[in-house]
């Protein structure tokens, strides 16, 4: 009972959706179509089937008397029910492959977009318009571990969701930089594997503008679960308006870089980040997942020299899961991380290191 | 690997109870007989099926509800790829081998299987195989995390250190299956009782006959596609490193060319024991012998060239994608004509609806379920939007919960009379059925509409959308999980006791192991049975 | 007994089933390479092009470049122009920038895929950087070469190639000779 009204007065925004959405893309309608016709021609065989079996099961009993007739072979009929579903096979066939040819037709693209998966967030890169960046998960560990309340769209937000215009034919070059993801977006169907080393295409023309979330759908390790797909279809206005945006936005970040920062400051933003970047693996608490994923709380590289801190993010630690980040963040975040880890969670190293250190430690690499 | 029949046994007859069992523990160590290894073949398997059982209870538990309740992210993943591997390798694969076991001599009017030694290995490696395998999840870095499909790189370079204790575990199941399919292949082909031709075996002989041929292709392309792996980790080559110019893709390539004949050997010796119990329940001879037969061999020959369909969006060429599309939409015809074999052998039977018949009927009708999911995926620019959602699981399971392990508890009750010789509790064996189809039904049939809705396969937790249906699916499984060990209980109590069973239980039911004593004593058919006697019990499966 | 030898015999014969099978897993690896150079799978290129072609004055195609580095390779690497447009048929030159910001000598290994995977087989690299391996002393940078032939035969529809690299280190696998001069 208790369940019932459970199931009831649950949150406004479960749902007993049974159905496939037939999207708001030509494809994803053609493959909605499709998929509804093959379910009722399957519904028209099983009522044909299981309503013979289901007839004879009440009347063909023993309890009604019925003596066992002893037929055991027909060719007719035989021929007849091996020749019947193969012609409703070609006819399913047709629609499909049209279909099918139509999805591979990835000629004429206006916009070219790179999509790297990566453990555990996407790298979008808007090919020849220098705007590129990560898309990280943003659902609070808090609401994960039901400390607070879900939000409408738990799991499925995130930071910087990809930008599209709409009415514009989309190319997706998809790659991978560790093991094997697969980008879906349900309302576009689109779903295409990244694999490291090699690219997949695919393509989408949205024509509505609207937000889309689908999710990861290849088993990529621990946080499989927890790598949204976002996608937000602006007018073609708004697009060019976001573009020009997100290059200033680009030059901005920059400027950061020189800025003076607080101890505070820092803090303030590493914590944010750490959330977002490294608290997946080395976990919130700064305890990590002994052995794969080391914990920072108390460690020798995380309360030693920062030369040597600042070198593991950057560089990360090759035959481990730990990613160079050097390339993934900028040097404020780099910065803000580090600081963050060395006085955190009871590390009291005091210390602070600085974009500038970042920049300074870079240069001297090069 | 020349052992074949006892010379002792040679010449004894029918009912010579002379050599009877050894006593105490050393008669299962040692037993070369194949009802004692029939027997333990089934209760390992029973108690592999209990153990991923309670797998799936505890990730069933965790998706009751949004949010992360009871388990981590990492200890979710090893459960789901410890239950997918012990649910293949460890509960229907042996679980058949163990039902072919006891049966398939019995049928075919042979004194023992044709290499009963090596029957004896072939059991004792799955006990080593399943230890190494189920003691990785103690290890430091946990158990296999990469899905039962182990995709690479995620389970070569991102692997935890336990993934070469998985490695030699595969390799010691797949060294036991390969030896158990030699034998029984050996023991239809050869040991076959004088007048028992190929066309007129049961059955459920013809499907493990192709079964045992499927499995002596495809196993040892398993054991390659692991030793690849293996070589990959600790050797320094690269199949399936892009970096060393290999391709990850290969190995899913090479998996699947294992994989789907695979599906079909955890199929194939359902199919066969639901013929013999169909008939034996509507008292009418199986519709179509012939054709089943024919149907059979041309689902294991499809079963060689299909196997790309589990990898429409790797990015596979557009004339490769269609290939696949088109053979697997193929093999909706051979499986057609089975279901319509089953239906037309029921019309104007004389029905009476026991246990068997109960499992055996619904095992049709929920196979056939999952045969329609099957065929929409099949569907390229559909699979699209159902690849990797829990639309996959829910017709997987459709096929092997309902097909696989419906069509094993319905050979149990069918044959438990004749193992044990009692009856087994009609009533709750009617009870175990009604509570395993609600709760199997309940379990995976709103699988479908969540994986249609948009949910990914092999996650943790999910978002609000997805709630619901996740909630009853628990419940669902829930109620399966527990009723399993009802049937426990019934298999437990029939062994301890019940209404004596006579020789042939079943008033309808046709064979040669219901022309011997139930329960079946220690050595049958010493002496091939005389085919007059055959003939006088109808066993020709197209006698008029 | 006969039966004994009837057994001994079939059991032969599917062990070398067995054998075989264990075998054809194996065979499977250059099976698949060859049907992936064939028909374009993964965009997989052929080796090192030996051929000549008059080039197609009449028809264009845009030939895209990626650079994409493995997560834990920590090297700047990058074409020196997004895109060219080239003719089928002629010979056209790209140059690819490595830097190496590490204390460590490192080697690397870039492998490259056509999309769409059809143009695969109509795209033929005459040279490349991705035919050898790659060894950079600490802070060394490099331009690497990939020269290459757009086919004329490539189909009509394509009017857009994209090549990607992908550069993994494989500094483990095959340890660099550290060098007296850097």
């Amino acid at each position: 009972m208790s369940l019932a009204l459970w199931l009831v007065f649950s949150s406004a925004h479960a749902s007993w959706t049974v159905n496939m959405a037939p999207g708001v893309t030509e494809v994803s309608r053609s493959v909605f179509d499709l998929h509804m016709t093959i379910f009722w021609i399957c519904v028209v065989i099983g009522v044909l089937v299981f309503g013979a079996m289901f007839w004879s099961m009440l009347v063909h009993r023993r309890s009604r008397g019925q003596q066992p007739a002893n037929f055991h072979e027909s060719t007719t009929v035989e021929i007849l029910w091996t020749v019947v579903p193969l012609a409703i096979l070609v006819v399913m066939a047709v629609p499909a492959t049209k279909t099918l040819i139509d999805i591979y037709d990835t000629t004429e693209s206006e916009l070219d977009i790179q999509v790297t998966g990566y453990q555990w967030k996407w790298h979008y890169k808007y090919l020849g318009q220098d705007v590129e960046f990560f898309s990280n998960l943003t659902t609070p560990r808090a609401q994960i571990n039901n400390r607070e309340a879900k939000g409408e769209h738990y799991l499925l937000e995130v930071d910087e969701p990809l930008v599209v215009p709409v009415g514009t034919k989309v190319r997706f070059l998809i790659t991978a930089a560790d093991v094997i993801h697969s980008w879906w977006v349900p309302a576009l169907a689109v779903k295409k594997d990244a694999i490291p080393g090699f690219v997949n295409e695919s393509w989408t023309r949205i024509e509505e503008p609207g937000i889309y979330r689908g999710q990861c759908t290849e088993l990529c390790g621990k946080d499989h679960g927890f790598m949204p797909v976002v996608v937000e279809a602006k007018s073609k206005e708004d697009f060019a308006a976001w573009l020009a945006e997100r290059k200033t936005a680009a030059a901005a970040e920059k400027e950061l870089t020189s800025k003076e920062w607080t101890l505070d400051e820092l803090m303030a933003r590493g914590e944010k980040s750490y959330l977002t970047n490294c608290g997946a693996c080395h976990q919130p608490t700064g305890e990590g997942l002994p052995p794969m994923f080391p914990a920072l709380k108390g460690s020798a590289i995380a309360t030693g020299p920062a030369e040597g801190h600042i070198d593991i993010v950057i560089n990360g630690k090759p035959g481990t899961s730990m990613a160079a980040f050097g390339k993934q963040l900028s040097e404020v975040d780099i910065a803000a991380i580090i600081t963050y880890e060395r006085n955190a969670w009871g590390n009291s190293v005091g210390d602070m290191v600085t974009p500038q250190d970042i920049l300074a430690f870079k240069k001297a690499q090069e | 690997m020349s052992a074949v029949i006892d010379p002792h046994h040679a010449g004894h007859g029918l009912t010579d109870h002379h050599h009877g069992p050894a006593k105490g523990l050393m008669r299962w160590v040692l037993t070369t007989n194949h009802k004692d290894i029939g027997t333990m073949y089934l209760w390992f398997s029973f108690a592999m099926f209990l153990l991923g059982g309670s797998m799936a209870m505890v990730i069933r538990a965790e998706l009751f509800q949004p949010g992360l309740q009871i388990v981590q992210p990492e200890f979710f993943n090893q459960m789901t790829t410890m239950h997918g591997l012990i649910m293949v390798f460890g509960a229907v694969m042996p679980a058949f081998v163990g039902l072919a076991n006891w049966m398939v001599p019995m049928m075919i009017g042979a004194p023992d299987m044709a290499l009963p030694r090596m029957n004896n290995f072939s059991f004792w490696l799955l006990p080593a195989s399943f230890g190494l395998l189920v003691s990785t999840l103690f290890m430091e870095g946990g158990g296999p995390n990469f899905g039962w499909t182990f995709y690479a790189p995620l389970s070569t370079t991102y692997a935890p250190e336990s993934v070469t204790f998985f490695i030699f575990a595969i390799h010691l199941l797949g060294i036991s299956s390969i030896m158990g399919a030699i034998n029984v292949v050996a023991t239809i082909l050869n040991l076959r009782a004088p007048g028992m031709t190929l066309m007129k075996m049961p059955l459920f002989v013809w499907t493990w006959l192709i079964t045992g041929f499927l499995l002596i292709a495809v196993m040892p392309v398993l054991a390659g596609c692991v030793t690849m792996m293996l070589m990959d980790i600790h050797f320094g080559t690269s199949f399936f490193s892009a970096a060393g110019g290999g391709d990850p893709v290969l190995f899913q390539h090479v998996f699947w060319f294992f994989g789907h004949p695979e599906v079909y050997i955890m199929i194939l010796p359902a199919f066969g024991a639901v013929s013999s119990i169909i008939p034996a329940f509507a008292r009418k001879p199986l519709f179509g012998y012939t054709s089943m037969v024919y149907a059979t061999a041309s689902i294991a020959f499809l079963s060689f060239i299909v196997w790309a369909h589990h990898m429409f969006t790797v990015g596979i060429p557009l004339t490769g994608e269609l290939f696949f599309m088109y053979a697997t939409m193929l093999i909706a015809v051979p499986t057609g004509v089975k279901v319509f074999n089953w239906a037309s052998t029921m019309w104007q039977g004389s029905m009476t609806f026991e246990t068997p018949m109960l499992f055996s009927v619904a095992f049709v009708i929920l196979f056939t379920i999952g045969g329609f999911s099957g065929l929409m995926l099949a569907i390229a620019p559909a699979d699209f939007q159902y690849h990797d959602t829990y639309f996959v699981v829910a017709h997987f399971h459709y096929v092997l919960v309902p097909g696989a392990i419906f069509g094993i508890f319905a050979s149990a009750y069918y044959w438990l009379p004749k193992w044990t010789g009692h009856m087994y509790d009609e009533t709750l064996g009617k009870l175990h059925f009604w509570m395993s189809f609600v709760g199997m039904n309940l379990a995976f049939f709103p699988m479908h509409f969540v994986g249609l809705a948009g949910m990914p396969r092999r996650i943790p937790d999910y978002n609000m959308m997805f709630a619901n249906f996740n909630m009853v699916s628990s419940i669902g499984a829930f109620m399966f999980g527990a009723t399993q060990l009802l049937f426990l209980f019934i298999v437990i109590k029939c062994i301890r006791g019940g209404t004596p069973a006579a020789a042939k239980p079943w008033d309808g039911a046709e064979g040669l192991e219901w022309t011997v004593p139930s329960p079946a004593p220690y050595h049958t058919f010493s002496t091939p049975p005389d085919m007059a006697t055959l003939e006088a019990h109808r066993t020709d499966p197209r006698h008029d | 007994m006969t039966e004994d030898r009837q057994t001994r015999r079939l059991v032969l014969r599917l062990c070398v089933l067995v054998v075989a099978m264990f075998g054809f897993g194996f065979a499977l690896v250059p099976i698949y390479d060859v049907m992936c150079q064939a028909f374009g799978i993964n965009g997989k290129t052929a080796g090192a092009y030996q051929g000549d072609q008059v080039q197609d004055a009449e028809r264009q195609v845009r030939v895209q470049f990626l650079a994409t580095n493995a997560a834990d390779m920590v090297w700047t690497f990058g074409p020196q122009a997004d895109e060219v447009t080239v003719h089928p048929g002629a010979s056209t030159q790209m140059i690819f920038v490595a830097y190496n910001p590490t204390d460590k000598p490192m080697t690397a290994q870039a492998i490259p895929s056509v999309a769409p995977s059809k143009a695969a087989a109509y795209f033929h690299k005459t040279e490349c950087f991705c035919f050898t391996q790659q060894v950079l002393q600490p802070g060394e940078r490099i331009e690497m070469p990939v020269r290459f032939i757009v086919d004329r035969d490539l189909p009509a529809d394509v009017r857009h190639l994209t090549l990607a690299y992908t550069l993994f280190d494989i500094t483990a696998r095959k340890p660099p000779v550290a060098q007296a001069t850097p």
